[in-house]
Order: structure tokens, then sequence, then C-alpha cells
């Protein structure tokens, strides 16, 4: 058995390697590499829209529709992974789990306390500067997700499901999902296209600038960050409702 | 053009991968995925793409590694129960 493995594993690998070389030989040097499109919104993006960081521009205006797509992939997952999760009513009696507690350890708090504040402003920033400097909603949601985990782990699964109880993170991952489809019709309503940046561009290199593409990032932020709670609550939620 | 810090990244990112695979304790191999995960984030910073670097840092050693331990637990769980 061992034998046929490597017999089939070598040719494998020769030819992969070979074919691989190939491929390899006929690509451009790293760093190379200037497609017309990059180029042009490179040069048109900072004009156009306020927004100093292109990717951003990218992602949340020019293929804002692509950037729906990804949310309501995201959004799709998280409500497989709550119903493949959600305990059946009817296997329900099962021994009870004792839910997380508090640690004893007065470091792990401490440690929480600074924690806690730092992630949320860290998230917040992240979300509300995508179009100014890399980040961006997808980014920051996940780091404004991780505080409720810090909690989650310095105070216990009560604590937790307290703070983002699953009511409130179901409510802002639909509204921060239907939010972005919502702001996408603003540019309908000015007479546009769908998805259209129609809101006031600002002033270049602020918070608040850039027109739809700051707004979409919140809406993105919302969703990212209620969704991720969402998931680690279906996963505590089981432990305390057992009790 | 290819600097110093760029090839050794890419042999981070080939060790890294290599002790991913290695590990066999599913445990252990969620710990090693999220360095995994900052080393491939150090790779795409270095090759200028600080965005992909953000979300390949939060998702990748943050929420990877978490949904890993989360579900070994849920599956002991379940098997301590029978």
């Amino acid at each position: 058995m061992k034998r046929l493995r490597l017999a089939l594993f070598v040719p494998g690998a020769i030819a992969l390697a070979a074919v691989s070389g190939l491929g390899v030989r006929g690509l451009h040097p790293l760093g190379s590499w200037h497609g017309a499109y990059g180029e042009l919104l490179n040069g048109v993006a900072v004009g156009e829209r306020n927004a100093t960081d292109v990717v951003s521009a990218v992602n949340f205006d020019y293929r804002a529709l692509d950037t729906m797509g990804e949310e309501f992939i995201l959004f799709a997952s998280v409500i497989a992974v709550a119903a493949i999760l959600k305990k059946d009513d009817q296997e329900g009696e099962e021994e009870p789990d004792e839910p997380r507690p508090a640690p004893d350890s007065d470091a792990v708090r401490l440690l929480g306390v600074a924690l806690v504040p730092a992630t949320v402003i860290f998230g917040l920033y992240m979300i509300t500067h995508g179009q100014v400097s890399p980040g961006g909603g997808f980014q920051g949601g996940v780091v404004l997700a991780s505080a409720p985990l810090v909690v989650y782990l310095c105070a216990g699964a009560k604590t937790y499901l307290r703070i983002a109880p699953p009511a409130f993170t179901k409510l802002g991952e639909a509204a921060g999902a239907a939010g972005y489809a919502l702001i996408g019709c603003l540019g309908v309503l000015a007479a546009k296209t769908f998805l259209e940046n129609v809101l006031p561009l600002g002033q270049r290199g602020h918070a608040w600038s850039a027109g739809n593409i700051q707004v979409l990032n919140v809406s993105v932020g919302i969703a990212v960050a209620a969704g991720f709670a969402e998931l680690l609550a279906s996963f505590v939620e089981e432990i305390v409702e057992s009790k | 053009m290819i600097g110093f810090l760029q090839i050794l990244l890419f042999v981070l990112v080939a060790a890294g991968g290599t002790a991913v695979v290695l590990t066999r304790d599913p445990v252990l191999q969620a710990i090693t995925v999220s360095l995994y995960g900052v080393v491939l984030a150090l790779l795409f910073f270095v090759h200028q793409a600080p965005d992909v670097a953000l979300s390949q840092i939060v998702i990748g050693s943050v929420a990877l590694p978490l949904m890993i331990l989360l579900t070994l637990a849920k599956v002991k769980r379940n098997e301590a129960r029978g």
C-alpha cells in the first residue's frame, strides 16, 4: 500500500514541479505589474471620490456591487452556522453543563479591563476610517467583535450574553446587511444607478469623507461585528441554555 | 525587485505551512495555524497590501483559530455526554 502511494506520488510531484516551474518562468517580476485598471483608478480615485485609500474606493464604490455579494455570503454563512448549532428541542434532555465561570485570576480580569476599551476604540476607528487609510468595515468589524470575546474570556459566559444578547446581534447583523442594499438604493432615488456615490464627499482625509464609501463601511462594520458576535453566541448560548 | 525581507517571509510562510500540516493534535494545530496567519499577514504587508494584511490578521490569527477551538470544545462536550 505504501509502495503504491509512493508510486503515485513521485510521478505526480515531478509533473507538478515541472508544470509550476514552466508557469513561474513566464511570470512578471514581483511588483512590476501595472495593469491599466489599477493605473486608472490610482489616478482618478482620490480626485473623484475624496478617498485616500484606493482599495476602499474600489471595494465600496467602483465595484460596490461585488462587495454586496461578499457581504451576503458572510450573512448566509452566519445564518447557516446558527441554524446548524441551534438546539433541537426533541433532544433537549441532555445533562446540563456548567457555563464558563469568571476566572479566578485578577491578572486576567485586569487584562480584560485594559483590552476591551482599546479594542472597541480601535475597531470603531478602523470602521470609520476605511476610506482614509487601510482597514474598513470588514476588518474593523472583526476587531470590534473581538471585544465581547475578551469579555467572554475574562468575565464568563453570562456576562458575554448580557453585553451581546443574541436578539441584539441578530438585529445588528440584519440591519447591517439590509443597510448596504438600502444605501445602494439612495443612488436610484437620486435618479442615478444602484450603489452610485451620491452622498456629499466631504473633506479629503477626514472621517466624514468619500460619501457612500464611508457609510457603506459603517454598515458593513455593523453587520460583520454583529455576525461574529452571533457566531460566538451560538457556541456560548448552547452552554448556558442547557443549564 | 525582491528584497531580503520578502525572501525571509516566503521561507517563513513555507515553514509555517509545513508546521501546521505536521502538527497532529487539533488543539495545538489551532495555535500553529494562528501563528501561520500572522506570518502570512506580514508577507502581505511587505508586498504593499496593508488592506489584505489587516483582513488576514483578524481572520487568520483570531477568528479561524477561535472557531476551531470552539468547535473542538463542542465536539469534546458531545463525546463526554456519550
